[in-house]
């Protein structure tokens, strides 16, 4: 998934066998996920206890709610006859992991400059 | 001779990633590693991909087609547009992603770049900037989770992310 990020970005990655349509930057681009997101942070949610926080309809909530699914930011559990939808923290770490992945992709290509210069400059002398 | 460090910094404000990177090698030769598709083949992508140019037309209003081809013969395309090219100091250019006859992805999100090179007593200096498509600013994208329409309940995910 860290790779994924990546690979979107600097298609690095296998990026066409790989990459999936949702991912965690796709999920959080959007104003109303992210206010989903703070609501299941706090405590666990029904479907329609989230709806209620919203003056959209049930039907666009469970949409979002079904984006946030997919890419695993949200996970849902059956309790009794309800579904209870939890935020998942850890999948949010894959957001701040992306500079990490950006500076050692970098760090990896200036090295190789540093050997390419290293190898013209032993050339010419 | 100590090995040099890429000086990384986020402006969230401006979008933009600023890395700064010193090489121990002449102004001329740094700009020709950045400028030429021969050397840019073999630096420019990180291991274990390697970058194959297709077309190089190094000029303002000119274009870099490339594929980064992995290990198992997978490949992207890739294509640099050069917007300004102002001789061994400094070029602002666009990158995307495309098939291989350099028909942009508009599905991936484009990267400007300005790379500013300055020479010094000991070698050369590198300046580059980096700024995203506002819809596809991975930086703002960082800042909005984190700092936007978040409640009481995320300001521990700060404290999680530090911890884990």
């Amino acid at each position: 998934m860290r790779n994924r990020s990546v690979a979107i970005i600097f298609a690095t990655n296998r990026l066409h066998i790989k990459f999936m349509r949702r991912d965690v930057f796709q999920a959080i681009a959007d104003p109303t996920r992210r206010a989903i997101l703070s609501l299941l942070a706090l405590h666990a949610m029904t479907p329609n206890a989230v709806a209620e926080h919203f003056d959209s309809s049930r039907q666009a909530i469970s949409k979002h709610i079904k984006i946030l699914t997919e890419c695993e930011l949200v996970s849902q559990k059956q309790s009794g006859r309800e579904i209870y939808y939890h935020f998942n923290a850890r999948k949010m770490k894959e957001v701040d992991d992306w500079m990490g992945q950006f500076r050692s992709q970098w760090e990896d290509r200036f090295d190789q400059l540093d050997n390419l210069l290293k190898i013209k400059k032993q050339k010419r002398s | 001779m100590t090995k040099n460090e890429a000086v990384f910094k986020r402006d969230l404000q401006k979008k933009t990633i600023h890395v700064e990177r010193a090489f121990d090698a002449l102004l001329d030769e740094v700009w020709e590693a950045w400028t030429q598709s021969e050397s840019l083949d073999q630096w420019w992508a990180p291991r274990p991909y390697q970058a194959r140019t297709k077309k190089m037309d190094f000029r303002a209003g000119g274009l870099w087609l490339y594929a980064m081809v992995g290990p198992e013969g997978d490949s992207q395309w890739c294509r640099v547009d050069f917007k300004t090219v102002d001789l061994k100091k400094s070029l602002t250019s666009s990158a995307t992603f495309c098939d291989e006859d350099g028909n942009i992805n508009t599905d991936f999100p484009a990267m400007y770049w300005k790379n500013v090179f300055s020479a010094t007593a000991t070698g050369t200096v590198v300046n580059i900037e980096i700024t995203f498509d506002k819809e596809a600013d991975m930086e703002a994208i960082l800042k909005m989770g984190f700092q936007e329409g978040f409640t009481m309940g995320l300001n521990n995910l700060d404290e999680y992310l530090e911890r884990a």
